[in-house]
């Protein structure tokens, strides 16, 4: 487990050979069964998609949103770090809108009225949400009450 | 410990057994659906797609008649074999928009001349800011759009022949 | 030959399993003691299925390609290492390293422990065996690594260039000692339910077994976090990724269960916890696998989606996990427990502590689980991702790593001492430490600087079991608590630098231009094309400085043609206070290039924090075994047990 100098190559990208491969083995499956597939543009990115904010503060706000979002073409990944071209299409969406002074939290809303709270990575305060808000304290009082009788709580003499 | 308590960490197991049970027989559709349905379309205006052909606006789909709104690319391979269904469509008296997604009039027009050209219009969308718009998440989709500008249907992946039927009836409904 | 020779060395150990379960129930039903011949048994079925398996490497290595599976995942031209490798790199080998595993841990079991009673130790060989013949009939009836193909290819399929990876290559078995390590704890768990002998004695012959699967899954782990790290290209080191936490989950419980079993082995309670912890631990392991290989939750990282395969398994699953927790239920009467302990004691903070990471494995299975419940119960899709996890175990996270540090301080049944007292320095440290990250930086986020916080804390608090004593006479054990806790607090600082003061700049560049990135200047020199044995790149030349000299950095793009794929090899520069992380992406159309870079200070903190976790375990696992291969050396010994 080394820490490489940087002139050293690295052998391969296996967990981006996964991300491609799966992308390559479905659109393989998804052109037979006709869905969307997951080609690409030979457009350049979006202006935005790869540039930072000159505000850093602006910058931060948006990096942590993206950070919430999840890519709708990936396997699992946040916009933040995604090479998809429509990831780059959402940061940079995400982006312009930061720096036009629209809060996080009203994107984030815009975005789920549009592809629902699969899209937001934080649960959202919805009901079907409430469980993973409550079942920590449930778990820590629950363990609490089982550990009771093992623990005395008045010191003995 | 009490047996009660013991017996816990058995129907959290069956709990769990069924969850995973049923999302193997059930696999999970990784296709992710617009949440815009039965709303309006939002507004926008995209710019022609080909050179001296009218562009797209969100005006035009509330024209008084439904639209078939499609979402492709020339790059998007699927998107070859919908072209003759989209043409069939167009014959039958459905009106066909399309919005190009990332696209250059190049690459659309020798697209259009291999697969036919069923559109009334095509807007251009470079940087899929009118897809996020409208909750597609890829191409190609289409949507059936009523004569009030509310969607009311989409679709995701390439139609085929049979999508037919369905399309012609729900455009009918809702005119 | 050689895979017929395999096959009917695999035959032969599924063979003399059913016999060890056969075995089992005779000594559990009548007098009959049965320990020897079990245990030459197990010997041999754990002999005949590490043949198995070394029959399977020798055909990859020679390339045979006449077996199925060296076809569809080797080729002639793969480096020797690479060959051996991919036997394991698939699902049918890997499944046969898995049974391997669980074979040999029982030969060893039979071969090394003299402490447990002899029912126990039958039940337990014996409950190991039905564990691997579940696994035997997979690999037979359904994912038969030896199966042939008639006529011979003349070349394997399996050239994929990015599957040519060190870490790649050797990450699954390190996991997989860990994983399938935990099986024996099960194992022993189950022996000593069937038999009600749940004491200290049956502790202390478990201890080193989960120690060692314990420290392998702790270096599994690490080092996958920082192969990702490397790999990914985006900085990030944990996603918790579903594939991700189902590594992590019986890390958790195997945690809890280390720490149980030392309260079992020195006071002999908590009998029905480090039991039902035992069983959870092999089940996260089994839940694990049936996650990444049945192919229902989407991530980066799972493989082989089939769901054939992941059926079989949930029902190895339902058996196994459920006869555990039947046992559990109906024997979990037997097991009395002693008085309670006292509020202020090791026994307590033990208790607590294992509450914690129990709550915390609780969250990382609800988080992982939770979309798929939801979507069966109400059809609605939602996702859980790293925003959830890090708010809600992050804090229980701080809330233990305190309890580490007043813990090992305390006596057990009850301490007397003013321990408090002795806490007070390090409280001090702390207390500075969130001091001094307020004054520089007041717009740090709150859970790193309580992570600050909370980790100097930790490295004053773990060395003190140490100080006022001589440290040369302290046992191994100790020292290898002090340098695991003492790990979590590097591991802890290091995430909490990552947090808080990583710089990130993202741009496109032309060539000349200077970018800057925390306190470095970089400058894009060039980018030219170079090209490789398979594949071409595009190379970026980046030299950065900081005041004094200037470095050299490499990043590429690299295009793979068979199959077409695009890779980022990212260069790194790493120094005593951090890393410098550097990605060259695509050219745009004005002919600039897009750019990462990030300046990660004592990023390799973590890692590091990890690896000195693993050497604690080791240290403490020395410690418990060197007194017993010296007793072994005693003429006394020799005469009573060889």
């Amino acid at each position: 487990m080394s820490l490489r100098a940087a002139s050293k190559r690295r052998g391969g990208n296996p967990a981006g050979l996964l991300r491609f491969a799966r992308n390559d083995v479905i659109a393989a499956v998804l052109l037979i069964l006709a869905s969307p597939a997951v080609a690409d543009s030979n457009l350049p990115p979006a202006y935005w998609a790869n540039r930072q904010l000159p505000n850093a503060r602006q910058e931060a706000q948006a990096q942590a949103l993206m950070e919430q979002l999840r890519c709708l073409v990936c396997q699992g990944q946040s916009i933040a770090d995604s090479d998809a071209e429509l990831a780059g299409d959402m940061r940079d969406l995400v982006r312009r809108r930061i720096a036009a002074g629209e809060k996080p939290s009203a994107i984030r809303s815009w975005l789920i009225q549009r592809y629902g709270t699969w899209i937001s990575y934080r649960p959202t305060d919805e009901p079907a949400a409430w469980p993973l808000w409550l079942t920590p304290l449930a778990l820590l009082l629950a363990g609490a009450w089982l550990i009771r009788r093992r623990i005395k709580l008045k010191a003995s003499h | 410990m009490s047996r009660g308590l013991r017996l816990i960490p058995l129907i959290l197991l069956l709990f769990l057994l069924s969850g995973l049970a049923w999302r193997l027989i059930k696999p999970a559709d990784t296709a992710v659906p617009s949440q815009m349905v039965e709303r309006e379309v939002p507004p926008f205006a995209l710019p022609p797609a080909l050179p001296g052909e009218p562009g797209l606006t969100a005006a035009d789909l509330a024209s008084g008649k439904p639209h078939l709104l499609n979402i492709f690319a020339s790059w998007c391979i699927p998107c070859a074999s919908e072209g003759k269904v989209l043409q069939e469509l167009q014959r039958r008296g459905v009106t066909v928009d399309g919005i190009a997604i990332r696209d250059t009039p190049e690459a659309l027009a020798a697209f259009l001349a291999r697969n036919g050209d069923p559109y009334q219009r095509i807007g251009s969308d470079r940087q899929s800011d009118t897809q996020i718009a409208l909750g597609s998440s890829g191409v190609p989709e289409t949507f059936v759009i009523d004569a009030h500008g509310v969607i009311r249907r989409q679709y995701i992946g390439a139609l085929n022949d049979s999508n037919i039927p369905g399309v012609l009836r729900e455009i009918e409904e809702v005119r | 030959m050689i895979a017929e020779t395999g096959l009917a060395a695999l035959w032969l150990a599924a063979g003399l399993a059913a016999y060890q379960f056969l075995l089992m129930i005779l000594a559990l039903r009548t007098d009959i003691g049965v320990t020897r011949p079990m245990r030459a048994v197990a010997v041999t079925q754990g002999g005949l299925t590490l043949l198995a398996f070394a029959m399977l490497l020798l055909v990859f290595a020679r390339s045979d390609m006449s077996v199925a599976l060296v076809f569809e995942n080797s080729n002639s031209a793969k480096p020797f290492i690479y060959k051996v490798a991919g036997a394991w790199g698939n699902h049918e080998g890997s499944m046969l390293m898995w049974v391997t595993i669980l074979a040999i841990a029982g030969a060893f079991v039979a071969l090394f422990s003299r402490r447990t009673g002899e029912r126990t130790l039958t039940a337990a060989l014996g409950s190991q065996a039905v564990l691997a013949l579940g696994f035997y009939a997979f690999l037979l009836v359904a994912s038969n690594p030896f199966a042939r193909l008639f006529p011979a290819p003349p070349d394997g399929q399996g050239l994929n260039p990015l599957l040519q990876d060190p870490g790649l290559a050797f990450h699954p078995p390190t996991l997989y000692l860990g994983y399938v390590g935990l099986s024996v704890a099960f194992s022993f768990a189950v022996g000593a339910l069937l038999t009600g002998e749940v004491d200290a004695r049956l502790a202390r012959a478990m201890r080193p077994w989960v120690l060692g699967a314990w420290i392998l899954l702790t270096l599994g782990i690490t080092a996958g976090s920082y192969w990702a790290y490397y790999e990914l290209g985006w900085g990030g080191y944990w996603f918790w990724d579903p594939v991700e936490n189902a590594s992590l989950m019986p890390w958790l419980a195997a945690t809890a269960l280390l720490h149980s079993i030392n309260v079992l082995a020195a006071r002999g309670t908590l009998k029905a916890w480090t039991m039902m912890l035992a069983v959870i631990a092999f089940s996260m392991s089994m839940v694990g696998t049936f996650l990444v290989r049945s192919g229902i939750l989407t991530s980066v990282h799972a493989f082989a989606i089939d769901p054939q395969r992941g059926t079989f398994l949930l029902v190895l699953l339902a058996i196994y996990v459920g006869a555990a927790f039947v046992l559990f239920a109906v024997r979990g009467a037997s097991l009395k427990e002693g008085a309670p302990f006292e509020l202020v004691s090791r026994e307590s903070g033990l208790v607590i502590n294992n509450l914690l990471l129990s709550v915390i494995l609780g969250i990382v299975f609800l988080g992982t689980l939770y979309p798929l419940f939801v979507e069966a119960l109400s059809g609605e899709k939602l996702s859980v991702g790293a925003p959830y996890f890090n708010a809600v175990a992050g804090p229980l996270a701080l809330l233990l790593a305190i309890m580490v540090g007043i813990g090992p301080l305390l006596s057990w049944r009850r301490e007397r001492r003013p321990v408090f007292g002795q806490l007070k320095i390090p409280a001090l440290i702390g207390a500075s430490a969130l001091v001094m990250t307020i004054l520089a930086a007041p717009a740090m986020h709150i859970l790193p600087r309580l992570g600050f916080t909370v980790a100097a804390f930790l490295v004053a608090a773990s060395i003190l079991p140490l100080v006022g004593r001589n440290p040369l006479r302290a046992p191994l054990a100790t020292w290898g608590m002090v340098v695991a806790h003492f790990g979590i607090a590097v591991a802890l600082t290091g995430m909490a630098a990552n947090a808080a003061f990583s710089s990130e700049r993202l741009a496109i560049a032309k060539p000349g231009e200077i970018l800057t990135v925390g306190p470095w200047q970089v400058q894009l020199e060039s980018v030219t094309p170079t090209a490789g044995k398979n594949w071409t790149a595009n190379e970026a030349e980046l030299h950065a400085s900081r005041g004094e000299g200037v470095i050299s950095l490499a990043p590429e793009t690299r295009y793979y043609s068979d199959p077409p794929t695009e890779t980022n090899e990212s260069a790194i520069r790493t120094f005593w206070d951090g890393q410098l992380y550097t990605v060259v992406g695509k050219q745009d159309a004005s002919g600039a290039w897009q750019l990462r870079l990030w300046w990660k200070p004592f990023v390799t903190l973590i890692w590091a924090g990890g690896a000195l976790i693993a050497i604690g375990g080791a240290l403490a696992l020395l410690g418990r075994l060197l007194p017993y291969f010296r007793r072994r050396r005693a003429p006394e010994w020799r005469r009573r047990y060889a």
